[in-house]
């Protein structure tokens, strides 16, 4: 079974969710991509800081 | 010379002094009272919580600080408001009473021209029996990572859990302890960073880690949750957080609320008016919050707490409290001077004011027990609201009756939020989160009541490396490091 299908069963409250797959979570803490994602995430939340004040 | 008395030092408080002092230069005083020594960063009290920081990472003493910035700083706790002076005097001032700086409990009265409360959030562990030990402490059952020190016996506390769960299976419940608690994004915070940990130290697979809360879903937040753009669709944060607890294996009990604490269990009620109860083995419940307790006295004496202050003990501002149903809540309610309706020269900033109502939908079971988050004002808009604070009274103080009133409502302004789930520079995750307005205006915003270009979230090692960046940041600019002011709240 692939990992990300164990947790499904293990409870009716886990089964009607969402859970990441392998690539999703590879994703998560690829440093190449996350150094992107820290650039991107940074702009969003400095224009909103900046709406703010 | 004009005198501006801030009580309290945390992030209102701390941000609403230190910009009055540098605005007003030194022909006006500006005087902190708080009871604390230290300054803590309370977001890293988590990290503090499962022993990945220790306590020095996270507070520093304050009266350096204040030396340095010509604030008159006085170790002590307010105990009254006195707004129309005293028999034989006109002058306005508070009693303290001194947890510090060798006077230690001793009383003294204090005269101001301007009052800013911002003296943040009694932990009223009491209210919830078992949780408190009677004196308004933390009881001996649960744990707490509100503090540094109480996150400090959190951490020796699950080490303890973590050593014994090498040969046996142990449960954790991590959450809410009453169900009018705020600050879920705290205990969210710590449940993953226990899981994060367990799992470093081999001894996940025998630990059952669940959740707790007076959330009526997940991902309520107590800010009504949040709608999200992601990969073309719009989506409810229910459906995110639901995800993060399935894919790291954390049950979940909603709509709680926990009305007892024993040793090893807890009672609760639940929305549906059903009682439950769960064991566990370490459990880190959040008390709800109540304001400080502060009296206020007219001139002849007599107790005028009620004019000042809401039942809840937090101070009323400029909000519209007139009870109402939830269908008739407006973003207008909210209010935007943070300025006391009988007192004009009184503010509060931060957790002390006391907000209209709540932002989640209001929710009963039919016992008639209230089960809902009440609304935060933590973080970045206690900043916000600090510093605005400190532009109003500084004008005030400046150009008398002219001076211009700053005005910034929680329905206008964002916020942005990082919530760890586990702590480390190439393993660590953090979901990254703004929100735009963080008050929901339905009329402004129909549908999810927020501007969804400027409200996103995400998962992943980014958001740890902001978190971990914003913690130095934040105490650099608490403690008033060369270009704190360029750092925004």
């Amino acid at each position: 079974m692939k990992e990300e299908e164990v947790n499904f069963g293990k409870s009716d409250k886990f089964n009607l969710t969402m859970i990441p797959g392998k690539f999703a979570r590879f994703l998560r803490t690829c440093v190449i991509w996350q150094f992107i994602r820290f650039l991107v995430i940074n702009v969003k939340m400095i224009i909103v800081v900046g709406k703010s004040h | 010379m004009a005198r501006l008395i801030v009580m309290g030092g945390g992030v209102a408080g701390h941000t609403t002094a230190t910009f009055a002092k540098k605005w007003l230069g030194s022909e006006h005083e500006v005087v902190v009272v708080t009871p604390n020594a230290n300054w803590n960063w309370i977001p890293s009290n988590i990290w503090v919580g499962v022993g990945q920081m220790k306590k020095e990472d996270v507070v520093f003493p304050l009266a350096p600080v204040y030396e340095k910035a010509g604030i008159d700083y006085r170790q002590a706790k307010a105990v009254s408001i006195h707004p129309e002076g005293k028999e034989g005097s006109d002058k306005q001032f508070i009693t303290i009473e001194y947890t510090g700086q060798g006077k230690e409990g001793q009383t003294e009265e204090l005269e101001y021209d301007y009052l800013v409360n911002a003296t943040g959030p009694k932990l009223n562990f009491d209210a919830t029996p078992g949780l408190g030990d009677g004196n308004g402490q933390i009881g001996p059952y649960t744990v707490s990572v509100c503090t540094a020190d109480h996150a400090v016996h959190a951490n020796s506390e699950l080490r303890r859990i973590f050593e014994k769960a090498k040969t046996e299976k142990l449960k954790i419940l991590v959450g809410t302890g009453h169900g009018m608690c705020t600050c879920q994004g705290a205990a969210f915070e710590y449940i993953f960073n226990i899981e994060h940990e367990a799992k470093k130290a081999g001894v996940r697979d025998n630990l059952e880690i669940k959740w707790i809360s007076n959330e009526a879903f997940l991902g309520d937040f107590g800010m009504g949750g949040l709608h999200m753009k992601v990969g073309g669709y719009v989506v409810s944060s229910k459906l995110f957080a639901e995800s993060l607890y399935a894919e790291r294996g954390v049950d979940w009990i909603l709509g709680a609320h926990v009305n007892k604490v024993e040793e090893g269990k807890v009672h609760y009620e639940q929305l549906d008016g059903t009682m439950g109860e769960e064991e566990f083995d370490f459990a880190m419940l959040i008390p709800p919050f109540a304001g400080v307790g502060l009296k206020a006295y007219a001139k002849d004496g007599s107790d005028i707490t009620d004019t000042i202050f809401a039942p809840n003990g937090f101070m009323k501002v400029d909000a519209d409290y007139t009870p109402k149903p939830y269908e008739e809540w407006k973003a207008s309610d909210w209010p935007r001077k943070y300025q006391n309706p009988t007192y004009s020269n009184m503010f509060a900033a931060g957790i002390a004011f006391a907000p209209p109502h709540i932002i989640s939908k209001p929710a009963k079971s039919p016992n008639g027990t209230p089960i809902n988050p009440t609304p935060p004002r933590t973080g970045m808009p206690s900043g916000i609201i600090g510093k605005a604070v400190a532009e109003s009274v500084c004008s005030l103080i400046k150009d008398g009756d002219n001076g211009h009133i700053h005005e910034i409502s929680m329905a206008e302004m964002g916020a942005a939020c990082v919530a760890s789930a586990g702590k480390g520079v190439f393993d660590g995750t953090a979901a990254a989160m703004t929100v735009y307005p963080v008050v929901p205006d339905f009329e402004k915003y129909p549908g999810t009541g927020r501007d969804t270009d400027y409200t996103f979230g995400e998962i992943g090692l980014a958001g740890h490396w902001i978190k971990h960046i914003l913690h130095y940041l934040f105490i650099y600019k608490a403690k008033l490091k060369p270009g704190w002011t360029l750092i925004p709240e």
